[in-house]
């Protein structure tokens, strides 16, 4: 039941903390990217789908 | 391209709107009458199950989990199925989630007010109810992702991420801080210990309002208000940065909770950090959806239900921005433990949670039964009776918190603390009234918003199932402009939730993994020893009786607290408890060194009727604990459950428990003879004057 002792184990875990950072970041940056340069008719597609739900 | 006609499930949708309603009125009513136990403490009724310790988790866990939770249902199901323009994916699924959450709700309320509780804030419920949840969850998400597999629209909107996001990270977070080992049928000690336990806690804590109170809402905002404003949200690209710019940065401001606690000071500074970065994405969100309403304010002034979504925006950005202040330290030191932290959360819940709920409730049902709102100048006074309620219930508390923050740091110029802690409390005793006023008034309004819908509906004719047209998705996908890979992936509905999942998961794997490395920042402390079995017991009475909703168990290192309660806490002293005990909310003074401050007779008074002792005092009164007996046959399974758990109880030892716990009683007993209060060994009081005398004494200790 003890969780730690099996990641104590494990050599260098101190760096999976920043990996997660890095990879959102990432991630993160190219979403971003991603939205800003989406095709503006898609965009306003999209954004008119919860209004012609007839 | 043949239209295809089908239909939409509008069953499922009333089914959850009246849960919704229902369980919010009582989870309400549970706040107002805890609320109204502060200031008439005969409100607690000398009976175990209305005392303020047990009402309190009924009222957070139905207002978070029936009332919102239902609320979250109601509109997923109905702005799913039209956003996808599809079918929820099964009935059959539908009703099982739905029967199978009334279930949960209905027995966790029941054994919450029996005593059966975690003892861990808004996570409560017992381990049956722990899996129960994490089943129901897995139905709801298999219906959601199998709906939007259904699709007829090729885009997914930007609500159905939302609440993607929210399905995936409250799986993780539940399942990761339920994380128990059960005792009995309805009692389970917490895998985790002191430290480690409060920040994985702290982490569920504060990700159960981001994912479960924030993103399902702000995906319903970006549905509802649109449609009440019958205009496309202010900006979509803005929404998409919203939705991941939130999920990213939530999920690392947990440890703001524990500033000036034993946890370490990295993973303090880093919560405060990622908290500050929070105030962007949410304000932005909140502007996206307050700027949707450009060019209509004038129906604003009209409409009752954008008047509810622009006060519900308003106090999510009133609450968003104070959520970060408060982290900050020296915000923190003056709001930690006052009632700051519980008007803060009543901005959200009633502001934020409710305002949105009702206005899509006001929305919703006329449409689903075809008809009109019977009333719109009721729900224009429902509106006012809220905002007057939200008013009332949180300028007094913002007052008060001040007021005794400021009480408990004054000394006098000899150097000595100003204000005993009960003169503190009874002068915000006359702001916890006006409290109390102001829930009145709210739920007065949405008392007047039950008989406004009950006659809407009893006007209108029910439309279970309302017939649709939508044409398939083609075969050959329409690109617009250039091929990008993200639309690869849209076009691919199974890779994306694959996809999503795994970078969710990642983070979430990745981020806990500190937590559990917090051992390692520890130093031991050799004093510090397990408890006894008689102490074990007398904790789980604590646990039972809810003191840690009004009693904190953390010593922060400020000169009043340790001229007022005794030397600061340490990480050390808390490894053996599972689960941590610090609490948030000082109703109560701190309890981390009340061991040995008091004679044995002083507690046995004081459990019987508190004002004997300490005149003035708004604790209840425990009389149950003198009548009730220790349970003798759950001692070997308590000893042996924790050396599971890593406390070091010799082997062997569950054999002799017992007559160690007779003896230790015994002792206790007889000090209270001493003083002419004759109790049998054997009953609960013993047990819990046990463990209120062993609190903060190991570090004293010489060895």
């Amino acid at each position: 039941m003890k969780f730690i002792n099996y990641l104590e184990s494990i050599t260098g875990v101190s760096v999976y903390p920043l990996a997660s950072l890095f990879i959102f970041t990432i991630f993160f940056a190219l979403a971003t990217f991603w939205a800003l340069k989406a095709d503006k008719g898609m965009i306003d597609h999209i954004s008119h789908i919860p209004l012609d739900d007839k | 391209m043949p239209l295809e006609k089908f239909s939409y499930d509008n069953r499922t949708v009333k089914w959850f709107a009246y849960a919704c309603i229902g369980w919010g009125l009582i989870g309400m009513l549970a706040g107002l009458w805890a609320a109204l136990a502060l200031v008439l403490p005969d409100m607690n009724l000398g009976f175990a199950p209305t005392t303020f310790g047990r009402l309190r988790p009924v009222h957070t866990n139905a207002v978070i989990f029936a009332f919102v939770g239902n609320g979250i249902f109601m509109g997923v199901y109905y702005s799913l199925q039209r956003l996808c323009k599809a079918r929820m994916f099964s009935d059959m699924l539908s009703k099982i989630h739905f029967w199978g959450w009334q279930a949960i709700i209905a027995g966790g309320a029941i054994t919450l007010l029996m005593g059966c509780t975690t003892g861990k804030e808004y996570a409560e419920l017992e381990w049956p109810f722990d899996i129960a949840i994490t089943l129901i969850w897995l139905v709801f998400g298999a219906n959601m992702l199998g709906t939007i597999l259904r699709r007829r629209e090729a885009h997914l909107y930007v609500a159905i991420w939302f609440y993607i996001g929210t399905w995936v990270a409250i799986a993780m977070l539940h399942i990761v801080n339920s994380f128990e080992l059960p005792l009995s049928f309805l009692k389970s000690y917490s895998a985790y210990a002191g430290v480690q336990d409060a920040l994985v806690q702290w982490w569920y804590g504060h990700n159960a309002v981001a994912f479960f109170l924030t993103t399902p809402y702000l995906g319903l905002m970006y549905y509802f208000v649109p449609k009440a404003a019958n205009r496309p949200v202010y900006s979509y690209r803005w929404s998409i940065i919203h939705f991941w710019a939130l999920i990213f940065i939530y999920i690392w401001a947990g440890p703001h909770h524990l500033l000036y606690t034993a946890l370490p000071e990295w993973a303090q500074s880093l919560g405060t950090v990622f908290s500050i970065m929070l105030i962007a994405p949410s304000w932005g969100g909140m502007l996206n959806g307050l700027l949707t309403l450009r060019g209509a304010w004038d129906r604003v002034r009209e409409d009752a239900i954008l008047k509810f979504f622009v006060v519900a925006l308003t106090c999510y950005g009133m609450a968003t921005f104070e959520g970060p202040m408060l982290s900050l330290k020296n915000v923190n030191a003056i709001s930690h433990y006052t009632d700051w932290t519980i008007a803060h959360v009543h901005v959200g819940a009633l502001g934020w949670n409710g305002f949105l709920t009702f206005g899509i409730l006001y929305w919703l049902l006329p449409r689903i039964f075809s008809t009109t709102l019977y009333s719109k100048k009721w729900a224009n006074t429902h509106f006012w009776l809220g905002t007057l309620g939200i008013i009332f219930y949180v300028i007094p508390l913002y007052w008060a918190a001040f007021t005794q923050s400021m009480m408990w740091k004054q000394f006098t110029p000899e150097g000595q603390l100003k204000f005993q802690f009960l003169e503190t409390v009874n002068t915000i005793v006359p702001m916890y009234a006006l409290r109390a006023f102001g829930g009145t008034l709210y739920i007065s309004g949405v008392i007047l918003m039950i008989v406004n819908l009950t006659k809407t509906v009893r006007h209108g004719t029910f439309v279970a199932n309302e017939p649709a047209e939508a044409a398939p998705l083609p075969k050959v996908f329409v690109t617009h402009g250039k091929a990008h890979w993200h639309s690869w992936i849209e076009r691919r509905p199974i890779q994306l939730a694959v996809f999503s999942l795994i970078v969710v998961g990642i983070g979430g794997i990745l981020e806990l993994i500190p937590t559990f490395l917090i051992k390692s920042n520890i130093p031991t402390i050799t004093s510090v020893k397990p408890y006894t079995p008689l102490e074990l017991h007398g904790r789980d009475i604590y646990i039972r009786e809810g003191c840690y909703t009004c009693h904190s168990q953390m010593i922060r290192p400020f000169r009043d607290e340790v001229a007022r309660y005794g030397e600061y806490s340490k990480a050390g002293e808390f490894i053996y408890d599972h689960p941590f005990q610090w609490g948030s909310k000082r109703t109560g003074p701190d309890l981390a060194r009340i061991g040995g401050k008091y004679p044995d007779s002083w507690h046995y008074n004081h459990m019987m009727d508190p004002t004997s002792m300490s005149p003035g005092s708004i604790m209840p009164q425990y009389p149950w604990l003198f009548e009730d007996k220790v349970d003798k046959t759950l001692t070997a399974p308590m000893i042996n459950v924790m050396r599971k758990l890593g406390v070091p109880y010799a082997s062997g030892y569950e054999k002799q428990a017992n007559a160690d716990m007779e003896k230790q009683a015994q002792e206790i007993t007889a000090s209270l003879q001493k003083d002419k209060l004759p109790i049998q060994p054997d009953r609960e009081i013993v047990a819990l004057i046990a463990y209120l005398q062993r609190l903060g004494k190991d570090i004293k200790a010489t060895h």
